[in-house]
């Protein structure tokens, strides 16, 4: 029942110097796992720059927490559920979404948003994929408005290689002030160790080894391993916890993920230097015939430790029973460095926390692919209006409105931006300042090349940014890869790793946080993912004025390209829907440049000059122009000759290259100057490329025209497409 | 004018009702735990959104039936005013205070949406600010909200007990304009005397500009009516 490797079973007897009883073996099991222990990346992660001026809480904990100011910080964390979702979508997804909303409330904030990114395959041809992502988003949308905390932003990509095993990654932000942070460890010694929430049950017993392993065929009878999501005493919980800290009443808070009360303990007391003393007998259960194990590795949902001073414990029971959630005194803190474990009044564990929490490192090997070099001629379009439209119509580019409707994107009172208004959603702070929000992927780019596509997608999450005007204040990241034990996969990790960690030291963005999740392959063919990092990064913006969405507003308005179209078409949209040849060579990432951009940019913003802006990234420079199009209804005509590039490039590929820095920008004609002397000034490429006005969108290069659609078609194919693939 | 707003366990938009109410001047306003409201000199009580009892049976049905529903009558019979949000319009009509059902939308999904609305009577306390017939938006978020009248749809039409439908941008009435598919268009009703109001849409997210997307804040002009007909009753 264990998944220890021989070396881990004989560190283990060699550590604790005799044999570890059966709940310190599962206990171990559970800390040690990849999942909990990060022993094949964690060397890696180390390389990575955390800190920062705003950075008051990095990773290692249950969620990183930056300072946004007036005495307020903002907490931000991300988790995936990939192999739960795969078996049982929509329990799955939601209690994701459960998870990850509980680790916020450990450090004392307030959970204020959710993202989410998704991935399934190809829904045009698999019944499978579009059943997932109906579920898996069901799930979502049940659990994140059930408990009162909007889902603000997102993305879902299809891609074939997620057919048996689809990605769902959630994050979750949240606020407080500074005052009432907490740190999930305990360092008081004799304070409470108080059990809230659902009773304990047999579900999703083994999760964080399930977490841990390749799916199969078998996977399918591991739904057990699958917990069952109750979204109403998650709100209760919430509800409670959020009056406990208001009255200040709880020394520490700590999430009950994945191995359940097995890493819990121990990792509540291992940064403290503390140990504690926890009585298995007094924790309340659903089925009362559980034994000792079952329920220390129990994973049944919505269950947290809260600890507590003896002058509190009453009346934070009071409390807690005001909100009818049920609780139970399990442990105290100890000062003695040591877990101890009791069963009925008999002692079943008793090991030093270090030894159960510090797994030994597991070396990988690392290969980089002999693939062969890539060379192809893309042949010409005949018609590159219609490659447009089904570019445009693609259920990676189409509109994720069916997917958005589905969330409640404004409980709370403080979404500003929406999904489908602006690059980013932007939500309002309690200290007058605004909080940009975005989650990007994209493991096409990654696949073809994971250095290079690490680099892209953190050059789009700044672009990202900017465009609705925020400055970027941190990430936090979540990695996704195949079975470490491969090298080549192993290879895509370090590389992926290592292209974060260039772009982020050269751009100065700090990590907070993040997870690595691998094991994600093909149940049947064993196939990895494509390397999949997925980026969530907050931003501020500090008045309410630079708040700026992607839709053009006026009719008349300059249309400014800024940054320089290359012909780099490697891991793009286009290449794959309209030639479908994956590869290519991944647009290269100069971050001085982007950098460069993403302050001019900034600036143009704050000078008032800029109506709209829109960063070109999937689908290139058309389709980010049909989409400023769309939701006001005003038209644009503009001359691709006039675009700064790399070189003389065909037609298509300053349509729907996805290379380089870019962002397009409706200038107030009466600011033209201005934003001109602004771009100039920081010495980044430039160029009017077209007006506002009318309805129709039309593309030229000099007298040929290349793309005439009025704005009500471009609706039509963009933005009911993903209903109508799904039925 | 004193505002109580009740939270049962799963409501969730009791403090964005509260933020909503900071915006009218003159408000003392308060959440209460169902468990613990008494009667009181409460000038407008609101039942706020969210999932109360996890929406079990059916939304708003665990919470109709409590024991807090009694000092609700009460306070309705005695002519205070009610106002429920979604989850409170429908505890209101799973109570039989208003008439009819809020049955899961056409489509069987949850919908997220701003959506425009025609004010059908700006006679009541709880629209006088507005004039008749304008159109106004708020932002809808539901999973049942498929206003069903059971037969009296004719009589909420006579009585001008129709106060709010669902219509398009250019004011007319629609497939395309009806979110739900609810009777008429209905988005909101009141009781015979006006006292009580229960609607789906949001007034509490669309009363700061900066929050909506068409820079309005029409869910302020209806908090604002209520405070004025509190001002001009006393």
């Amino acid at each position: 029942m264990f998944n220890l490797t021989p070396d881990e079973v004989r560190y283990a007897r060699e550590r604790l110097g005799r044999e570890p009883t059966l709940i310190e073996w599962a206990m171990m099991n559970a800390l040690w796992s990849e999942h909990c222990s990060y022993k094949s990346s964690r060397h890696l992660l180390k390389t990575l720059p955390t800190s920062g001026y705003r950075v008051v809480l990095g990773p290692g904990y249950d969620a990183g927490i930056v300072d946004v100011g007036e005495g307020w910080v903002v907490s931000v964390h991300i988790e995936s559920h990939n192999h739960p979702s795969a078996i049982d979508p929509y329990g799955g997804a939601a209690t994701g979404v459960g998870g990850v909303v509980r680790d916020i409330l450990t450090v004392g904030t307030k959970p204020i948003a959710i993202l989410n990114s998704l991935r399934f395959g190809d829904i045009m041809k698999s019944g499978h994929s579009r059943w997932l992502l109906k579920n898996v988003v069901k799930g979502i949308s049940d659990y994140g408005n059930s408990i009162g905390i909007p889902t603000v932003a997102g993305e879902v990509e299809f891609d074939e290689c997620f057919e048996r095993n689809c990605l769902v990654d959630v994050a979750c932000v949240g606020v407080a002030h500074k005052n009432s942070l907490l740190i999930p460890s305990a360092r008081e010694v004799g304070s409470h160790i108080l059990l809230v929430g659902n009773a304990t049950g047999r579900d999703g017993i083994g999760g964080a080894n399930l977490a841990s392993k390749t799916l199969d065929s078998s996977s399918e009878s591991e739904r057990g391993a699958v917990q069952i999501p109750d979204p109403y005493m998650e709100k209760i919980i919430i509800d409670a916890i959020e009056e406990l800290v208001e009255k200040g009443l709880l020394l520490a808070i700590k999430d009950l993920g994945a191995g359940g009360l097995a890493t819990a303990i121990p990792e509540l007391v291992h940064k403290s230097k503390m140990g504690a003393i926890l009585d298995l007998s007094a924790v309340h259960l659903r089925e009362g015939d559980m034994s000792s194990l079952e329920v220390l590795i129990s994973e049944s949902q919505e269950r947290m430790l809260l600890v507590v001073s003896s002058e509190n414990l009453e009346e934070v029971r009071s409390i807690l029973e005001k909100y009818e959630v049920p609780n139970s005194l399990i442990g105290k803190v100890t000062p003695d460095g040591r877990i101890k474990v009791l069963w009925r009044g008999e002692l079943i564990a008793d090991a030093p926390v270090d030894v159960l929490v510090e797994a030994p490192p597991s070396q990988k090997e690392s290969r980089r692919p002999q693939r062969r070099p890539d060379s192809f001629t893309l042949p010409r379009v005949s018609n590159l209006e219609d490659a447009f439209v089904s570019l445009l119509s693609s259920p990676n580019v189409c509109s994720k409105r069916w997917v958005y409707e589905q969330y409640d994107q404004e409980v709370g009172a403080r979404t500003v931006v929406r999904p489908g208004e602006a690059d980013a959603a932007v939500m309002k702070l309690p200290n007058g300042k605004y909080l940009a929000l975005k989650i990007d992927g994209d493991p096409k780019k990654c696949h073809v090349d994971p250095y290079m596509g690490a680099m892209n997608l953190l050059s789009e999450s700044l672009r990202n940014l900017t465009c609705v005007g925020a400055e970027m204040t941190a990430i936090v990241d979540h990695l996704q890869f195949g079975d470490p034990n491969d090298p080549e996969v192993y290879w895509s990790f370090e590389e992926v790793v290592k292209g974060i960690r260039d772009y982020c030291v050269a751009a100065e963005i700090p990590i907070v946080g993040g997870k690595v999740s691998f094991y994600n392959s093909d149940s049947t063919t064993g196939k990895a993912i494509k390397p999949t990092p997925v980026i969530c990064a907050v931003g501020l913006i500090s008045d309410h004025r630079y708040i700026t969405r992607s839709s053009f507003r006026k009719v008349g308005s300059p249309v400014v390209a800024v940054g320089i179209t290359s012909d780099e078409v490697g891991g793009s949209e286009y290449l794959e829907r309209v030639h479908g040849i994956t590869g290519g060579a991944v647009p290269k990432v100069d971050v001085r440049e982007d950098v460069r951009l993403s302050q001019s940019v900034l600036q143009a913003i704050y000078s008032g000059a800029v109506v709209s802006a829109h960063d070109c990234s999937r689908g290139g420079l058309g389709v980010a122009l049909a989409e400023m199009c769309m939701t006001n209804g005003i038209g644009v005509k503009v001359d691709l000759s006039k675009l700064p590039t790399t070189g003389d490039h065909r037609a298509d590929l300053r349509l729907f290259s996805e290379g380089r820095s870019r962002v397009l920008m409706e200038v107030d004609k009466s600011k033209l100057k201005d934003c001109e002397r602004i771009l100039r000034g920081a010495g980044v490429p430039y160029a009017i490329i077209g007006v506002t006005g009318g309805r129709r969108l039309e593309i030229n290069l000099k007298q040929r025209e290349l793309i005439d659609l009025s704005v009500s078609e471009l609706r039509e194919f963009y933005r009911d497409a993903l209903s109508l693939y799904m039925g | 004018m004193n505002v109580t707003i009740l939270k049962f366990p799963g409501t969730n938009c009791d403090r964005d009702v509260a933020a909503a109410l900071e915006r009218v001047p003159g408000v003392r306003r308060e959440i209460v735990w169902h468990t613990q409201f008494k009667r009181s000199s409460t000038d407008l009580l609101v039942l706020p959104g969210g999932f109360s009892y996890s929406d079990r049976l059916r939304a708003g049905a665990i919470a109709a039936r409590s024991p807090v529903m009694d000092v609700v009558r009460d306070l309705i019979d005695d002519g205070g005013l009610v106002l429920g949000i979604c989850n409170g319009f429908q505890i209101l009509v799973e109570a039989g205070i208003l008439p009819g059902a809020l049955l899961p939308n056409l489509s069987t999904r949850f919908i997220c949406r701003w959506v425009c609305l025609r004010v059908e009577n700006s006679r009541t306390p709880f629209t006088n600010l507005f004039s008749e017939g304008q159109l106004i938006s708020m932002p809808i978020a539901h999973n049942e909200g498929r206003y069903v009248s059971g037969g009296s749809l004719r009589e909420l039409r006579s009585k001008r007990r129709i106060i709010f439908t669902y219509v398009g941008a250019d004011g007319k009435r629609g497939e395309d304009a009806n979110p739900n598919g609810s009777d008429g268009a209905v988005a909101g009703i009141s009781n015979d005397d006006y006292n009580v109001l229960g609607l789906m849409p949001h007034p509490e997210r669309a009363s700061d500009p900066l929050l909506s997307p068409y820079g309005t804040e029409h869910g302020h002009t209806l908090f604002l009516s209520i405070a004025n007909y509190v001002r001009g009753r006393a």
